[in-house]
């Protein structure tokens, strides 16, 4: 298929644990992303939500190369990333962009903005000359809504939401396919996150991007994404289109996940099927056997412990889930 | 100091001219400013709400907006300096104890009114297990022993639903998982049975379902104590799940105050109106987000008069000149800081 850029097979990181300082024995690994089988139209957003430490982070730092996975291969654009070296991994990373989660955090103070956005061009000099740059940086802040004058601004300067749209601005330095969001509006104030979020749809739909959008509040994602993919602890337990997941989930961890997501609506109240989960998420560095949530699943019966579920689609889910019992239940809607 | 009677061993000595039929709390005309190199930046401008015993009031507002102030004001734990109240009462049954003296201030907040962090982790020890902390508070307050101390931490772990609680007395705060560690906090601030719980963004730090998990305990302890409970949090859902009414704030002053019912069905300030369309949920697809343009203002500037209008769409001549608009009464109950409720609500 011509129009799929991304697509990941099998992708496994684990991160060794050691023990000793001289002599270091590996006695575990925490295994963080274990077997995600993703793909990514052009044009498409998908949504990957989950709880912290779910693997969700791991999974964004091997697709734009600040990781190398233990095993299987991320293809964007028929070529293997994992597979790269040096300079060809230089040359695939302008096609796939991250915006980071923090904007206080993921802006360096003591450059200006003009520097921050131009600072792709100097790791990449053949993208643009030089003379171009000052330009394109004028083009790139006007884009995401910033004042071009701005530009010897530091980011100290600049108020939550505008500093996101400094992220975003130079994560469009390169004119890439895919940009990797991972929690973008988190750290921002409600009236602020609606500004980023229409931001980020209207350069979708100009620039034909791509977006793998990573986060843990579920109503935004809902909002953002044609499809999404849930995880729980290394997984992904189940993937479909966005009214798939949110109006007909069939796993439950994600059941679970969408009735206790509050909806701003009082009349609700009593009247959703509430899922209260009992315990933690257990420790990725030694999860359950077989399926994963089964220790905190109220369906879990013998064959969850022994026999690992695949991500398919089954007889009462027409998407793929990731349980032995997977059955439809609205959690999200009034039900009485 | 040991306890007298059985009624102070469990509440502590009582507070000398309190009412008991005046409000649980009052504040009234609060006011707090921040004296910074930058200038006076007023966090509070004239806030009054009251909170009756069982009933539970949202405080809603972004950040900066002076909400978690309040809560310092209360509580009396605000940085001073910078932070000095300025004017304004908060009354605890009928007593201001702004006027009291430290010892009393002090009493009055160790047993009557509690407060939960947001950050249950900054907020712990790191240094000292659980138990010990919680025993603390019942060596302090009521002279227990350290090993009587230790029994109440138990049972108060107990209380919180933490598994194991007797072996996890013995454990330190870095070793619970982030909603364990708040329901530590929720047991600490419960120990001494206080009438007033203020829950400063008890869930903002945590994942969804262990914010159900602690919202649920929240609910279920109020409602077994007839506690009053001020929640102060910006999630519009986590408010629509639980609150009875909401005060929201906006600059330092309540732009509308309503029962929860009432504002979702009908806002009567533009801000509460803008807000409601600007956060996407969940069981709603393709909706459109409405924007609210521009950013909350620098509190060592506040607009003069209505210190929203410059990013409202009602906005006009009249609401950019003092004095601010007062709290007009929309309905008995509701109330509204907007010249143009009217057509905020859409009733004519």
């Amino acid at each position: 298929m011509s129009d799929l850029v991304l697509e990941t097979k099998d992708l496994v990181k684990y991160f060794p644990l050691t023990r000793g300082i001289l002599f270091k024995t590996k006695y575990g690994d925490v295994k963080a992303v274990d077997g995600v089988n993703l793909n990514l139209r052009r044009g498409e957003t998908l949504g990957v939500v989950g709880e912290s430490g779910c693997g969700k982070s791991t999974l964004a730092k091997l697709l734009v190369g600040l990781e190398k996975p233990t095993s299987g291969s991320i293809v964007v654009r028929g070529q293997d990333t994992a597979k790269l070296s040096g300079e060809e991994m230089r040359l695939a990373r302008r096609n796939i962009q991250l915006v980071m989660q923090d904007p206080y955090t993921s802006l360096n103070p003591r450059m200006t903005v003009g520097d921050i956005v131009s600072e792709p061009y100097q790791i990449h000099p053949d993208v643009a000359p030089k003379n171009q740059i000052r330009k394109r940086v004028h083009e790139l802040l006007e884009l995401v809504g910033l004042n071009p004058d701005h530009i010897n601004r530091y980011p100290h300067q600049f108020s939550g939401g505008q500093r996101q749209r400094i992220g975003i601005a130079r994560a469009l330095a390169l004119k890439p396919e895919i940009i990797l969001c991972d929690e973008p509006v988190s750290a921002l104030d409600v009236s602020i996150q609606a500004q980023v979020v229409n931001l980020l749809e209207e350069l979708q739909d100009e620039l034909g991007l791509s977006y793998i959008f990573i986060a843990h509040d579920l109503s935004v994602v809902r909002h953002i994404a044609d499809r999404v993919a849930v995880m729980y602890l290394g997984k992904v337990v189940e993937l479909g289109k966005d009214t798939e997941i949110y109006d007909h989930p069939t796993h439950p961890y994600t059941q679970a996940l969408l009735s206790a997501v509050p909806v701003p609506d009082p009349t609700l109240r009593g009247h959703r099927d509430q899922i209260v989960l009992q315990g933690d998420v257990p420790s990725p560095a030694n999860p359950p056997s077989g399926c994963r949530f089964r220790t905190r699943c109220w369906k879990a019966q013998e064959i969850c412990a022994t026999q690992e579920p695949a991500l398919e689609p089954r007889d009462k889910s027409p998407h793929p889930s990731a349980c032995h019992f997977a059955e439809e239940r609205d959690v999200i809607h009034a039900t009485q | 100091m040991a306890p007298t009677t059985e009624v102070q061993a469990r509440f502590g000595p009582s507070i000398p001219g309190t009412d008991p039929s005046a409000p649980l709390l009052a504040v009234e005309e609060l006011r707090v400013e921040f004296r910074t190199r930058a200038g006076i930046a007023k966090a509070i401008n004239g806030v009054s709400f009251e909170v009756n015993s069982g009933e539970t009031l949202a405080i809603l507002g972004e950040s900066g907006c002076g909400k978690s102030v309040t809560a310092q004001a209360i509580m009396g734990i605000l940085d001073t300096p910078p932070g000095f109240i300025t004017g304004g009462q908060i009354k605890y049954r009928g007593v201001d104890v702004l006027k009291r003296s430290k010892e009393e201030r002090r009493q009055i907040r160790a047993n009557k009114i509690a407060m939960v962090f947001q950050d249950a982790l900054s907020s712990l020890n790191p240094v000292f297990t659980v138990g010990f902390q919680l025993a603390e508070l019942f060596r302090k307050h009521r002279g227990m022993t350290r090993s009587d101390g230790k029994k109440r931490a138990i049972e108060l772990l107990d209380l919180v639903n933490i598994p194991a609680a007797r072996q996890r007395v013995n454990d330190f705060p870095h070793q619970f998982s982030g909603g364990m560690r708040q329901r530590v906090m929720i047991a600490m601030s419960l120990a001494l049975d206080p009438e007033l719980l203020i829950a400063d963004e008890p869930t903002t730090a945590l994942d969804v379902t262990v914010q159900a998990q602690i919202m649920n305990l929240l609910a279920d302890l109020q409602r077994e104590r007839n506690m009053g409970l001020i929640l102060i949090t910006h999630d519009m859902g986590v408010v629509a799940d639980v609150a009875d009414r909401i005060n929201v704030m906006y600059a330092g002053r309540i732009v509308e105050k309503a029962p929860v019912f009432d504002i979702y069905a009908k806002p009567s300030h533009p801000y509460t109106k803008a807000l409601l369309e600007s956060i996407p949920r969940v069981d709603l697809k393709g909706q459109q987000l409405n924007v609210i343009k521009g950013l909350p203002p620098n509190l060592t500037q506040i607009p003069v008069g209505c210190s929203f209008s410059p990013r409202c769409r009602y906005a006009q001549d009249v609401c950019k000149a003092d004095p601010p608009p007062p709290l007009y009464p929309v309905q008995p109950g509701i109330s509204s800081a907007c010249h143009f409720w009217k057509e905020v609500r859409g009733d004519e």
